[in-house]
């Protein structure tokens, strides 16, 4: 079942400086991962399971032919892990690497709007501490008085993929 | 006008490049001193079309580099020169001088111009080298840009000429045409021409076929007695051709040539000292041919060049990205096609007024279906299908240079080469194929010397063959050499903790050990075939493609390599089986048999390893969910079932759940998105749409006995 | 339209020989060597042959031999395409019975205007 959510472009900002992103809401903060790379939006589905892989790793699934891993950002971020809903989304990604690029899955707890943030208006994130390596944070924007983190997706799917390879070798 | 002929460099390109290999290949099997005069004619031809090709698309350097070397060959099959041992090593090498410059020029390259010119060189040494007067001549005249039929008269400027043209009877036989001739005269300048019938015979006697007719013809143009000539250049031999300068206007006889050289002195001292104006000439006459031709080039030369600037930078990758198919081929794929979109249609319709009556005709257009995307899924699989002797056809060349680097005489033998597999897989079995064969060349045929002293002919033989066996594809690699020394493997293999001392192997499972990685016998570090290590990247590179790499071996006696491959990458037979909540699909090719796990047959030894006993032998138990780590539905053995397989030459059994369908499968890649996972050989989508996981059977079966021995060393130390 | 063929065993040679002749309004025949030629001769309606000499099966001195044993080809203009190197190969082509010769390389531009020449 895709469900492909309409992108409200009301909420943009008068200034056309500055990088269009989708934001979406993971254990009540908002997150924004920059909208060229949102390849599409799908509700959740039934994941086939890959043997040895980190508990992120949800598996694999079909899309239109191709095997697309999915990645739980709740349990990347080491949070809590909550049941999927209605409202539960997948949000498939273009993630660039040096090798080329891969297309990868996130699984959210419910994707919110598209906002324009310029690049001045994206603040320096402080460390967060463990969980959340400021890597993968390429800054914080205010929309609204909200607060959105925006993602590094390369830096933080990438790394998912090298750290379960990395698991792999230990065992 | 201008006409771009860069647009036909790449098909020049594509026939020179096989014009070379097939140079190559007749090269090789050129015995110096028996040479067959077809083989030779073969090659001269082939370096014929590339120089004439280089030099018509305005590829100087090619055309000039290849022209001594068709001077070579043009001598060598007229009989005029020996068909000599180094004169092949050196064409050999001219050869693989012309695909760097073919190569480099397609990929707007710089070419090694110092090599080149060395090679040239070389050749030129070897033309020169025991050229005869007459050689020398020869060479001397083709060396000339100029070609002149009838000896330079320099006349000096001209009223015109008088042109006696008296064709013989057999002209129109040559298919020329006198009036044509005539036109192309008066392009010269002004011509009064008056027919002479004085040999027209009665009518009845007339025969139309044969030319009876001449003409006196007066041209009014200040050109040489050369340009003159150039028009009748076709007809040289079939008219009787009289010309004669004009300086007054009496109409003279005929002159015979007799008189004419008589009339010639008083002509001369007429005539002016004044240069010749340079006339716009005809484009046939030779000379000027010549002229318009190097002025034609330079231009045409540029745009070549530039064309190739601007054109597709793609660098020559090692594999390509396009393939050649038959015509029949793709008319037969538009026919399937078409029948498919007909049955598809028929379907549609079906379906858009579907009562339950009408069921059987559902089925039928099902059935239906499915025969078409099977005849068009055969055929199209079909196109990538290569005969493997694109493959083999570099080893007769690498055979002769190894063997006369390493001293040895060794003979190839090649069958099977029509045998056909997928390109792509074709692509990738190159190396570790020529990793086998120069294995062969260098650890398993002796030198002649050993070889006579064991008793064996002085020539080693390597064989290699090809042939379809089930859904592989087969290929031998065969040697008479010095086989594999058993003991020394198996010295090695204990100094490398591959084995314990005192372990018991079959010396098939000893052979089987230099596919072991870090292996190396070698007593010295060749660098024809390495440390040795590639034994183990081959046979990895082998599992890749979803095959398998074994050798049988008798010491003194020689080697075969076997190599099994798929005959295809992308579409596997399997046995779809389940396990807990998931279905996997083992592939059918490594199934032996399926049967009910009975519990006596199942022992444990220590550590928890479990084994069955199938007839005679033991195999150990896969249970994937421990090695997946996930939660089966059932961990009772007796309740399920076991899938005993085949893998990495070991055979073990893998405990499912239950056995569900039979299907082909299109093997998707995990690794395009996601990265290689042990266990996994990658995955596919069933029909349902979910992905299921395809068991990498010859991974498993390593990483089970893995287990297994590393169980024992614990409860050994234990 | 006068049609040609053209026999030549380098494709790219045929290649830029049958576009230029097509691109000055020429019916096109094209052959591989001799013996294709040949076969394509005895069926259709030549008006000029242009050939290359070195062909494999049926080289063109042969080819012209033989077309020239044919009815149809008593008169027709047939021309060598030949390398300078080719001094002989001219001689035995006109024994042979060809018409004459165009020396390789060549460019569009000389081959169109020697066949005009020919055909008037």
């Amino acid at each position: 079942m895709s469900m492909i959510q309409g992108l409200d472009n009301n909420s943009l900002a008068e200034n056309v400086e500055g990088n269009q992103y989708l934001t979406f809401l993971l254990a009540g903060e908002e997150y924004g991962v920059d909208i060229l790379r949102v390849q599409e939006i799908k509700g959740w589905d039934n994941v086939t399971m890959i043997p040895n892989t980190p508990d992120y790793i949800k598996g694999v699934i079909n899309l239109r032919g191709t095997i697309v891993p999915i990645v739980d950002l709740r349990a990347r971020f080491s949070l809590e892990t909550i049941p999927y809903g209605i409202t539960t989304v997948v949000i498939v990604l273009r993630v660039n690497s040096e090798n080329g690029s891969r297309i990868m899955g996130i699984v959210v707890d419910a994707v919110s709007e598209v906002y324009n943030i310029s690049d001045e208006a994206l603040k320096q994130a402080p460390d967060f501490g463990q969980a959340i390596s400021t890597d993968f944070v390429m800054g914080l924007g205010t929309v609204d008085d909200k607060m959105i983190i925006v993602l590094d997706i390369d830096h933080l799917l990438n790394s998912s993929v090298l750290k379960a390879i990395a698991d792999q070798e230990v065992k | 006008m201008s006409i771009d002929i860069s647009q036909f460099l790449d098909t020049f390109y594509e026939e020179s490049f096989e014009g070379l290999d097939t140079m190559e290949a007749e090269l090789l099997g050129l015995n110096a001193g028996e040479a067959d005069p077809e083989s030779i004619n073969t090659i001269f031809r082939a370096a014929h079309s590339i120089k004439g090709g280089s030099g018509t698309f305005g590829l100087m350097n090619v055309a000039d580099f290849t022209h001594v070397l068709e001077t070579l060959l043009d001598e060598m099959r007229d009989g005029r020169r020996d068909v000599t041992q180094p004169a092949v090593d050196l064409m050999l090498t001219s050869v693989d001088v012309l695909r760097e410059m073919l190569t480099a020029l397609r990929n707007s390259e710089d070419i090694d111009t110092a090599r080149v010119a060395d090679v040239h060189d070389q050749l030129e040494a070897l033309l020169k080298g025991d050229a005869d007067a007459a050689e020398g001549a020869a060479v001397v005249a083709e060396g000339a840009a100029v070609e002149v039929d009838t000896p330079e008269v320099v006349k000096s400027s001209t009223r015109g000429w008088k042109i006696a043209f008296k064709p013989l009877a057999h002209l129109f036989k040559t298919g020329n045409d006198p009036v044509r001739i005539i036109k192309e005269l008066s392009e010269l300048g002004p011509i009064k021409a008056v027919a002479d019938l004085s040999t027209v015979p009665e009518f009845d006697l007339l025969d139309p076929e044969e030319c009876c007719l001449a003409w006196d013809i007066e041209l009014e143009a200040d050109v040489t007695e050369e340009q003159v000539n150039d028009v009748f250049a076709w007809v040289d031999e079939d008219c009787d051709l009289v010309i004669e300068a004009m300086v007054s206007d009496v109409v003279e006889e005929i002159a015979m040539p007799e008189a004419e050289s008589a009339a010639l002195p008083t002509l001369e001292t007429v005539a002016e000292a004044d240069l010749p104006k340079d006339e716009s000439m005809p484009d046939a006459a030779p000379v000027s041919e010549e002229q318009a031709k190097v002025e034609q080039a330079k231009p045409v030369e540029v745009v070549a060049n530039k064309q190739s600037g601007v054109a597709a930078k793609k660098p020559q990758a090692a594999e390509s990205g396009s393939i050649r198919v038959g015509i029949d081929k793709v008319d037969a794929l538009i026919n399937m096609v078409g029948e498919l979109v007909i049955t598809q249609s028929m379907l549609n319709q079906l379906g858009e007024d579907f009562t339950m009556d009408r069921v059987q005709r559902l089925q039928d257009g099902l059935t239906e279906l499915e025969r078409h995307t099977r005849e068009l899924q055969e055929n199209v699989m079909q196109i990538r299908m290569l005969p493997i002797s694109f493959s083999f056809n570099r080893f007769p060349r690498l055979v002769h240079d190894l063997s006369s680097k390493l001293n040895k005489k060794i003979e190839l033998k090649m069958s099977g080469e029509n045998t056909e597999l997928d390109k792509t897989v074709m692509e990738k079995i190159g190396d570790p194929l020529v990793h086998l064969v120069r294995n062969s060349l260098d650890h398993g045929i002796e030198s002649p010397e050993i070889r006579l002293e064991k008793g064996k002919p002085e020539t080693g033989i390597l064989h290699l063959n090809a042939y379809h066996q089930g859904g592989n594809i087969v290929i031998e690699i065969t040697d008479d050499g010095a086989g594999l020394n058993t003991d020394r493997i198996r010295e090695k293999a204990i100094e490398k903790n591959l084995i314990g001392k005192n372990d018991l192997l079959s010396e098939e499972k000893i052979h089987e050990l230099i596919f072991a990685p870090g292996f190396s016998t070698a007593n010295v570090v060749s660098d024809v075939s390495g440390r040795g290590v590639g034994m183990d990247v081959v046979k990895r590179n082998i599992r890749d493609l979803g095959g398998v790499v074994e050798v049988k071996s008798k010491q003194d006696v020689g080697s075969t390599f076997t190599i099994r491959l798929p005959l295809t990458l992308a579409i596997l037979d399997g046995q779809l089986v389940r396990l807990g909540d998931e279905t996997y699909i083992v592939p059918l090719v490594s199934i032996i048999e399926s049967l009910q796990i009975k519990a006596e047959s199942v022992s444990t030894i220590a550590g928890g390893a479990e084994l069955y006993r199938l007839r005679e032998e033991y195999l150990p138990i896969i249970r994937l969910h421990e090695i997946f780590e996930i939660t089966p539905v059932n961990t009772e053995l007796v309740n399920g079932l076991l899938v005993v397989v085949e893998g990495d030459g070991q055979q073990a059994g893998i405990f499912v759940d239950d056995l569900l369908g039979q299907q082909q499968v299109v093997i998707k890649s995990l690794e395009t998105n996601y990265k290689k996972v042990e266990g996994l050989s990658g995955a596919t989508i069933l029909g349902d749409g979910t992905v299921a996981l395809i068991l990498d059977v010859a991974g498993l079966v390593t990483l089970s006995r893995e287990r297994i021995k590393a169980l024992k060393n614990q409860a050994a130390v234990a | 339209m006068p049609t040609i063929l053209a026999v030549d065993d380098s494709a790219s040679m045929r290649q830029m020989v049958t576009f230029t002749l097509k691109g000055a309004g020429f019916t096109v025949i094209d052959a591989v060597d001799g013996v294709d030629a040949l076969a394509k001769a005895k069926t259709a309606k030549v008006d000029l042959v242009l050939t290359d000499v070195n062909m494999p099966r049926m080289d063109g001195i042969s080819l012209i031999k033989e077309l020239r044993a044919l009815p149809n080809f008593k008169f027709t203009p047939i021309l060598m395409l030949t390398t300078e190197s080719g001094t002989g190969k001219k001689t035995e082509g006109k024994s042979a019975g060809a018409t004459g010769w165009i020396v390789k390389p060549f460019n569009p531009a000389q081959l169109l205007a020697t066949i005009k020449k020919v055909l008037g």
